[in-house]
C-alpha cells in the first residue's frame, strides 16, 4: 500500500505525455551516484579540515587536477551561454529543443567548478576578499567576478526549468513568476553571453599572461593575450559538441528519442565551422609563439618538447587529431548525418578542448624555467580525485532529477507521439497518406 | 615610533651573491628560517612541500669525471622590478612592490591561498603553507617576536627581512634621523654566510658595495630575457656558471642540475 502511494506521489510530478522509469528503478540509478557524492563530500571535507596537504600538489605543482578539470568543465559548459546566444540573440529557433538541457549542463559545470575551487584554495573563507580588494589587473579577478555573476544568471535561467514541473505549474503564483521571468530571458541571455564570453577569455588569459612562464605566455591585443580569444573560440566550438554528446548519452540511457535529427545537424554544423576557425587561429598562434614570442623571452621553443612524455606528439594531437579531424567530420554533411561519425567527432572535439586545457596548465607547470631545475611530475591524490568524482555525481544527480521531473526536452512528447503513430499505422499507409 | 623614511630618492634594496664563494653549507637557509619563524617541515613533508624562503641549488657543468665542476646557487625571491610577474596576477592585492624600498612584499593576512603568484614566478621562490605551522615542544620560545608566523593555507616568501627593516627604522627615528643606517639593516642570510658570499644594500646608492658589485664584470641576473628586472645579482668568473642564468637549452644540457 505504502509502495503504491509512493509510486503515485512520484508519478504526479512527472510531466504529462512522457514516460519515465519506475520509482524503484530511478532510486536504483541514483544509489551509486549518491554514494559517490557522499564520498566526494568526505574527500572535500578532508581537504577543508586537514588542509591541502591532503592533495599531491606542492610548491612547484601549485595547481593540480582542479585547474585542469575546472577549465575543462567550464569550456564544456559553454554550450549553455552559446546556445542561449544562438537561440535568443541570433534567433536559431530550432535550438529551443536543447536550451533547457544546455542550461542544466551549464549550471552543473559552473557550480561544480566553483565548489571545487573553494576546496582548492588555501583560505576559502577569504573568498570575499577578491570582491573587497579586487586587483583589476589580475585575470583571476575577472574570472571570479564573471563566473560568480554568470552562475547567478544560470541559476535564474534554471528556475523556469524547475517551475515547468507538473505540480509546481499548478501553483498560480509560480506560473505568473515563470511567465514574468520568461520576458526577461532575452536580457538574461544577453548578460549571460557577455559574462560568459568574458570569463572564458579570462580563463585563457590566466596562463597566457604569465610572462615568467614562456611556455604559456602569449602576445595579444591590448591587455589580453591570444589565449583569451582562443579560449572563447574553443569553448564556443566545443559547447555545442558537448551538448550533442550529452543528449545522445541521455537518449541511449533512457532509450528515448528526445531531439529531432535536424537539431543535432544544426549543432554539429555550428560546432564544425567554429572548430575550423579555431584550428586555423590556433595554428597561427602556435607558429607566432614558436618563432617569435618564446625565443624573444630567451627560450628556444624546441626545448619544451625535449622533456618526455611531452614530445611534439602533444602538439599534433591537440591541433590535428582532436581539432582538424573532428572539424572536418562535423562540417561534412554526409559524415555528420551518420551517428557513427557524428558522436566520435563530438567526443574528439571535447577531448581536444580538455587536452588544450591540460597543456596550458599541467604541462606549463611541469616544464622548468631555470636551467638547473628539473622536469616535474604530478599525480593527484585520492582525495583530489574523490572531490571531482563528487562533482561528477552532483552533476548526474541534478540532471537526473531535472530530466525526470521537468520538461528538459520540449520535443520529447511530440517525438513520442510520432513514434506511437508510426507503430499504430503501418508504414505503407503512411507512405500512401504522404502521397 | 617608526621613521617615515621620506627621502628624495627611493631606495632599491638588493643583493649580490658571489656563486664562486658559496660552499653550499646552507647557513643562510637556517638563519632565514630562524629569523622569519619559518616552521620545520611537517610530518610527511617532502622537498617540494616544505617551507623555505631561500634554497641552495647545486649545479654542475655537465662534465664527466675530472671534467665535472660544481657550484651552489642560492635562490630566493629575486625582488623583481615594478612589473614583477607575481604582483599583477594576485586577485586581491596581497602582493606589492614597495616604491620606497623596491621590496616585493607578500601580505599573508590578505592571501587567499590561490597560489597564482607561485605559478607566475619563474624563480619558484615562494612556498605555500600546506599544513598548520608547528614547532617542536619548547622551540616556540625561540620564535622571533618581530615576525608574525603564517597560518595554514597562505603563501610566503623572502621579504628581505622586513622585520629588521622596521627595527632599523625605529632605531633611526629614536636617534632623530630620517634615513636608516645601512649597518642596522642586514638580512639574516647575509649575516650568517660564513664565506661572505652575499652582500646586501641599496642598489640606488652608487657608493654601496652591492651597487658596485652589480656592475662588476661577471655579474649577472637570472633569466634576464624575461625582463623581470630582478634586484638579486649573482657573480661568477666561470662562463659555465654564468650560463646557468639563461633558460634551459634543448638537448643534453636539460639534464643539468
Amino acid at each position: 500500500m505504502v509502495r503504491l502511494t509512493g509510486k503515485l506521489a512520484d508519478g504526479q510530478f512527472i510531466t504529462r505525455g512522457v514516460s519515465r522509469c519506475s520509482t524503484e528503478r530511478f532510486l536504483l540509478w541514483l544509489a551509486p551516484w549518491v554514494a559517490l557524492l557522499v564520498f566526494g563530500v568526505y574527500c572535500a571535507g578532508l581537504c577543508l579540515v586537514k588542509g591541502l596537504n591532503q592533495t599531491n600538489m606542492d610548491n612547484r605543482f601549485v595547481f593540480g587536477l582542479w585547474i585542469f578539470v575546472d577549465l575543462t568543465i567550464i569550456a564544456l559548459g559553454a554550450g549553455a551561454f552559446f546556445t542561449g546566444f544562438l537561440l535568443y540573440i541570433l534567433k536559431f529557433k530550432e535550438l529551443s529543443a536543447v536550451i533547457n538541457s544546455a542550461v542544466i549542463i551549464g549550471l552543473v559545470c559552473y557550480s561544480g567548478a566553483m565548489a571545487a575551487l573553494m576546496v582548492d584554495v588555501g583560505q576559502p573563507l577569504r573568498c570575499w576578499f577578491t570582491f573587497w580588494y579586487p586587483n583589476v589587473h589580475s585575470m583571476l579577478t575577472e574570472v571570479t567576478f564573471c563566473i560568480s555573476c554568470y552562475l547567478a544568471v544560470l541559476a535564474i535561467e534554471y528556475l523556469p526549468v524547475v517551475l515547468k514541473n507538473r505540480r509546481l505549474k499548478e501553483i498560480p503564483s509560480f506560473l505568473v513568476f515563470e511567465f514574468e521571468l520568461h520576458k526577461l530571458i532575452y536580457v538574461l541571455a544577453g548578460v549571460g553571453t557577455f559574462l560568459s564570453f568574458f570569463h572564458q577569455g579570462s580563463l585563457g588569459g590566466l596562463f597566457g599572461v604569465l610572462r615568467g612562464r614562456p611556455f604559456a605566455f602569449r602576445e595579444g591585443l591590448m591587455v589580453w593575450p591570444s589565449t583569451f580569444f582562443l579560449f572563447i573560440l574553443s569553448a564556443a566550438a566545443v559547447g555545442p559538441s558537448f551538448l550533442i554528446l550529452t543528449t545522445w548519452l541521455v537518449e541511449k540511457i533512457t532509450h528515448k528519442r528526445l531531439v529531432k535529427d535536424q537539431v543535432f545537424q544544426l549543432l554539429a554544423r555550428i560546432s564544425g565551422i567554429l572548430l575550423c576557425v579555431y584550428v586555423l587561429a590556433k595554428a597561427v598562434d602556435t607558429l607566432v609563439w614558436l618563432n617569435r614570442t618564446s625565443p624573444g623571452l630567451g627560450f628556444e621553443a624546441a626545448q619544451y618538447y625535449d622533456w618526455k612524455p611531452f614530445g611534439t606528439w602533444i602538439l599534433f594531437a591537440e591541433i590535428v587529431l582532436f581539432g582538424l579531424l573532428p572539424a572536418l567530420i562535423l562540417i561534412t554533411p554526409g559524415l555528420r548525418a551518420r551517428r557513427g561519425w557524428l558522436i566520435p567527432a563530438t567526443a574528439l572535439a571535447c577531448c581536444g578542448v580538455a587536452l588544450n586545457r591540460f597543456v596550458q596548465t599541467v604541462q606549463t607547470q611541469a616544464l622548468p624555467t631555470l636551467s638547473f631545475d628539473r622536469f616535474l611530475s604530478y599525480s593527484p591524490s585520492w582525495q583530489e580525485v574523490g572531490t571531482f568524482a563528487g562533482v561528477l555525481a552532483y552533476g548526474v544527480l541534478v540532471y537526473s532529477f531535472s530530466f525526470r521531473y521537468s520538461q528538459v526536452f520540449p520535443e520529447e512528447r511530440e517525438l513520442k507521439a510520432a513514434r506511437v503513430m508510426r507503430l499504430e499505422i503501418p508504414e505503407e499507409e503512411l507512405v500512401e497518406a504522404g502521397r | 615610533m617608526i621613521a617615515q623614511g621620506k627621502t628624495n630618492v627611493a631606495a632599491r634594496y638588493g643583493m649580490s651573491i658571489d656563486v664562486d664563494r658559496c660552499n653550499g653549507c646552507g647557513a643562510c637557509m637556517v638563519a632565514c628560517a630562524a629569523e622569519n619563524n619559518v616552521p620545520p617541515a611537517a610530518n610527511g613533508a617532502t622537498e617540494r612541500t616544505g617551507l623555505t624562503w631561500i634554497r641552495v641549488y647545486r649545479v654542475d657543468n655537465g662534465g664527466e669525471g675530472n671534467e665535472r665542476r660544481s657550484a651552489f646557487v642560492p635562490m630566493l625571491c629575486q625582488h623583481c622590478g615594478k612589473d614583477a610577474p607575481c604582483v599583477a596576477v594576485c586577485p586581491q592585492q596581497a602582493v606589492d612592490v614597495d616604491p620606497a624600498t623596491g621590496i616585493v612584499g607578500q601580505m599573508p593576512e590578505r592571501c587567499l591561498g590561490c597560489r597564482y603568484c607561485m605559478a607566475a614566478c619563474p624563480y619558484h621562490a615562494r612556498s605555500f603553507n600546506w599544513s598548520d605551522p608547528a614547532w617542536p615542544a619548547g622551540m616556540e620560545k625561540t620564535l622571533n617576536p618581530d615576525v608574525a608566523p603564517r597560518m595554514r593555507g597562505v603563501v610566503e616568501k623572502c621579504n628581505l627581512c622586513q622585520g629588521r627593516l622596521h627595527t632599523a627604522k625605529a632605531k633611526a627615528a629614536m636617534a632623530g634621523r630620517v634615513e636608516i643606517d645601512p649597518a642596522d639593516y642586514v638580512p639574516a642570510c647575509v649575516e650568517a654566510c660564513p664565506t661572505r658570499a652575499i652582500h646586501f644594500g641599496n642598489l640606488n646608492d652608487a657608493a654601496s658595495e652591492v651597487a658596485q658589485e652589480s656592475h662588476r664584470k661577471g655579474s649577472f641576473r637570472m633569466l634576464e630575457a624575461l625582463h623581470t628586472d630582478p634586484k638579486i645579482y649573482y657573480q661568477s668568473k666561470k662562463d659555465w656558471v654564468r650560463e646557468t642564468a639563461s633558460a634551459p637549452r634543448p638537448g643534453k644540457e636539460n639534464a643539468r642540475g
